[in-house]
This record gives structure tokens, C-alpha cells and sequence, in this order.
């Protein structure tokens, strides 16, 4: 879900006529405060997905922070210039004080973006956010009819309950997006994926390959699409892209096993985006704390935020190019990508500082890409679904007769 | 439900939709379009004219106002309005009020 944020994706739709901000920054406010920040304010969440971006280690309901610190942060944030805020989780409405929250954020002259599975959310709640001026509705779905779906997401009569939710959205006059998290057990579905997006009257669509950190790379097995199916996916974007101008934006991001180059992970580490955990940790990135070795500081701590972004050791360890080793150090494309992501290269090589093996240039790379290959060739389908006790497998019984035949499409 | 795919005329009377704000940012000193994931930054021009679209005036009536005050031609000022307000709309951050035929 979070990915939305990440750097790596082609937009689709007519050229920009009006400048997007951070493209027209000078570079003395290269490290100025981001335009928009992600609040995971719980990790909480009804849905069971073996890629969630969560980290492994789920914050649990009793360290989040309070209503009061919450709305604390917001005004905070406000103040120092942020202009939009994503409400994320786990899942945002399994907090019971999300309506109070995103009005708080529009009371202090927020945009909110609130980032959902939607299967807690009944019309009046919607229609409450609405009020409390919610801005933007994006909703992930698992697959195009509720097999697929609600078996990826762990949760009998999910994929239904989002297609409600998706109707009310747009009944109520709020944007939506469709977030379809991709990988080779739904792919096949992609162009249905597609169309539902066009007759749930979406304004778009985000198309985002699994990226395989925390839960993922557990799942890895299970999920690694083929290179034919990633070319396929490719064509399939692209076609529906300029077929859809006007009528969809789709939005994609590429799976980074099977680039040459890495993706620019979160747009540079400490560069342009930070996110606020449910315990109140300000991160470089939703996986930054799977990277052992780094403290990152709290909005309960004495520091403000503007001074954890400019000034804490985690925000500046990886920041700009000075930290990088060979051979991103003197690559040509050093500021193009940044070296790609810390987290990648923590979780495939143990050391964060290392250049992303996702990188053909990486020492890594080619193993790597070898290992991906043979999994995603594989006939490991089961997965480990993720929750707050280290995850749970997948039994035969559901892998084999997927749940929820009383909901058939 | 706001329309979309909508096509600006100098008789159209457009409106920014509720999901897209025109807002002053204090810490950049620069007005922003906020939307859905986005942030533009339309420059001098594109805020008067968005300021100008109240969905009451015309596009026709805005291209008079801006072609009176600055003097310039109405034809050059309409067809630099009327693309601006399409690219907008075409990105889905502009609406427009129609005549109720009910």
C-alpha cells in the first residue's frame, strides 16, 4: 500500500502542464520538509496478507500512540509545512478515533488521503469521513473476483465488502483509487483487475509488483513472478495506459528482481519523504526498521519532528551519496537512483550499506536474480500469512478448495 | 456525482471539485493545487484564472475580465485559458456546473 509512495513508477495520463513541487525544488531545499507524509497509526488489521509492507514486527495495540498524540503530530506536521496526509496502518479504521483524526487534519489545513482494506467501513463511517474532510479513498484489492481475493487476503467475504465500499466512495463524490498489489498468483487476473477499476468508476488505478522486504520475503517463494509474466504485465499496462487516457491514470510500479537498475527507493533515503509509525517512530521508510543496528527516534521523545528529519542519525546515515561504498560511489547514476533501497540491501546482503543487489552492478545481483527465477518457476504456492504472532501458514485445505464459495463471483 | 471527461468551452463555468484545493503555502510561499497524491504548483497566471473559477462565471466572461485588465488580445488570452483548464480537467481536478435540465 505504502509503496504508493516510493519513487519507482511511471504515471500515465497527459503531460504535465503545471509543474509537480519537488521537480522545481532548488537543491538548498533539497532536504526542506516533505509535501506529504504517511501516518501508519496502528499496524492492526483485519486482512491477513502475505506481502503486507509492515514490518515483521508488528507494533501492538497497546504502544500506539493516543488519540491526543496523534492529533499533536498533526498539528506539528502542519505547522512545518506538510501539505498532505496518507492515514495508513495496517488498517486505519480499526482505530476508533480515525473520524476525529481526519478531522483534526483538516481543522489544521491537511489534505487527507486515507489508505484502506475497507472491510471495516460501513456507509455511515464513510459518509462521517467525508464530513470530516477526508479528500481521497484508495483501497487495495487482492484480485478481481473473491477466490483469488479473499484467499491472498486471508479474509472470507472481503473482496465483496471492497466493491461495496468502492460504490459508496464514489457515490459520495470522493476520488478513488484502486490499489491492486500484483505477484504470480494473481497476475493472470490483471486485465479484470483493470476493467473493475473501470466500472468501479475509479480515477485510478495502481498497478504495484510485491516488493520483496519483511512479510514479502518471507513469501518470496510463493509470490515471484516468472520474467514472461512481468513481460506480459508490462504490455498489459502499457496498452491499457493509452487505451484509458482520460478515463483511468494508471499508475505502475516494476518489480526490482528483474531490473537492471534499482528503483529510487522512497526518492533517496531522508530525501523527500518520511513516515510515522504506530508507536511513534519517525522512519526513512515503512520498512526502515526491519534494518537492525539503526535507532530511530520517537515523536514521544524530547526532539521535534522537524529536528528528527534534519538532524537524527538514522535520517542521515544513508542520506544524499557520502555514505555509499563501490561501485555506487562512482556511478553516473548515483543521484538518479541513490543506490536503491537500504532495506533490500539489508534483508539480501545483511548490510544496509551495501548497494541494492537489485542493482546489475551489485556483486549480488546475479545470484540473486538466479534464486528469483528458479522460486518464481517453482510450485510453492502456499503462503504464510502475516499477523501479529510471526505469521501463520496456509493449510492444504484452503490452498486446494479456496474459501468462501458462498460468495461465488 | 461531479462529471468527468469534460470539455471546457468559453461557455463552460468550472469549478475546482471538491477533492482538489487551492491553497496558499506558507513555508514555500507559493500557491499549490492539492489532489489526490499530487501537488502542482500553477504559476501566476493559472491561480487568477483558478481563482476566477467560482462555477458561476463563463470561461467566456473569465477571458474578458483577464483580456480587459491585462490589455492583451482576447483570442491569444481564451485559447492560453481554455488549454489550462482542459489539462486540469483532463487530470480530473476540475468540474464543471451544468444548467439543470431537469
Amino acid at each position: 500500500m505504502s509503496d504508493t509512495l516510493a519513487g519507482n513508477k511511471t504515471t500515465a495520463g497527459p503531460t504535465d502542464g503545471l509543474a509537480v513541487l519537488e521537480q522545481t525544488r532548488s537543491a538548498a531545499e533539497t532536504y526542506g520538509i516533505p509535501l506529504a507524509v504517511l501516518l501508519e497509526i496502528t499496524h492492526r488489521c483485519p486482512l491477513q496478507c502475505p506481502y503486507c509492507s509492515n514490518p515483521v514486527e508488528l507494533d501492538r495495540g497497546s504502544t500506539e500512540l493516543t488519540t491526543d498524540e496523534w492529533t499533536k503530530v498533526l498539528s506539528e506536521l502542519a505547522e512545518l509545512g506538510v501539505l498532505q496526509i496518507h492515514f495508513s496502518g495496517g488498517e486505519p479504521t480499526a482505530r476508533k478515533d480515525i473520524v476525529e483524526l481526519v478531522q483534526h487534519a483538516t481543522d489544521v489545513g491537511l489534505y487527507s488521503n486515507l489508505i484502506t482494506s475497507a472491510v471495516l467501513l460501513t456507509k455511515d463511517k464513510l459518509s462521517a469521513l467525508a464530513d470530516a474532510g477526508l479528500s481521497h479513498v484508495q483501497i487495495s484489492f487482492q484480485g478481481n473476483e473473491p477466490l483469488v481475493a479473499d484467499r491472498v487476503a486471508g479474509l472470507k467475504d472481503a473482496h465483496r465488502k471492497k466493491l461495496e465500499v468502492a460504490k459508496w466512495t464514489r457515490e459520495l463524490d470522493m476520488p478513488l483509487t484502486v490499489n491492486a498489489v500484483m505477484h504470480r498468483q494473481n497476475l493472470h487476473q490483471l486485465p479484470d483487475i483493470i476493467q473493475m477499476a473501470v466500472d468501479l468508476d475509479a480515477d485510478r488505478l495502481e498497478v504495484a509488483n510485491v516488493q520483496y522486504y519483511g512479510w514479502a520475503l518471507k513469501n518470496r517463494a510463493a509470490l515471484m513472478p516468472t520474467v514472461a509474466q512481468i513481460e506480459e504485465t508490462s504490455r498489459i499496462v502499457e496498452e491499457a495506459q493509452v487505451r484509458l487516457k482520460g478515463t483511468l491514470a494508471i499508475d505502475y510500479v516494476v518489480p526490482d528482481y528483474y531490473a537492471l537498475r534499482p528503483k529510487k527507493c522512497m526518492g533517496g533515503w531522508g530525501r523527500q519523504f518520511f513516515n510515522i509509525s504506530p508507536a511513534g517512530k519517525v522512519l526513512p521508510c515503512h520498512a526502515a526498521e526491519s534494518i537492525t543496528g539503526l535507532e530511530f527516534e520517537s515523536v514521544r521523545s524530547n526532539h521535534s519532528i522537524a529536528w528528527i528529519w534534519q538532524n537524527s542519525e538514522a535520517f542521515n546515515r544513508y542520506r544524499g551519496t557520502g555514505w555509499m561504498p563501490e561501485p555506487c560511489k562512482s556511478c553516473e547514476f548515483r543521484e538518479v537512483d541513490y543506490g536503491g533501497c537500504r532495506c533490500q540491501a539489508f534483508a539480501l546482503t545483511g548490510d544496509a550499506g551495501n548497494t541494492d543487489p537489485a542493482c546489475a552492478l551489485s556483486p549480488r545481483h546475479e545470484e540473486i536474480f538466479k534464486q528469483a527465477e528458479r522460486e518464481s518457476a517453482g510450485s510453492q504456492n502456499r503462503f504464510l500469512y502475516r499477523n501479529f504472532a510471526g505469521g501463520t501458514l496456509e493449510t492444504d485445505e484452503r490452498q486446494e478448495k479456496p474459501q468462501d464459495k458462498s460468495h461465488g463471483a | 456525482m461531479a462529471s468527468r471527461n469534460i470539455s471546457v468551452s468559453e461557455t463552460s463555468r468550472p469549478k475546482l471539485p471538491r477533492h482538489t484545493r487551492l491553497k496558499f503555502d506558507e513555508t514555500r510561499q507559493v500557491w499549490v493545487i492539492l489532489a489526490p497524491e499530487r501537488v502542482l504548483a500553477p504559476d501566476e497566471i493559472a491561480v487568477e484564472v483558478l481563482h476566477l473559477c467560482d462555477g458561476v462565471r463563463s470561461v467566456a466572461e473569465m477571458v474578458d475580465q483577464l483580456a480587459e485588465k491585462y490589455a492583451a488580445p482576447r483570442e491569444a488570452i481564451a485559447t492560453d485559458v481554455i488549454a489550462m483548464l482542459q489539462d486540469l480537467a483532463d487530470k480530473g481536478f476540475l468540474t464543471e456546473v451544468r444548467e439543470s435540465t431537469a
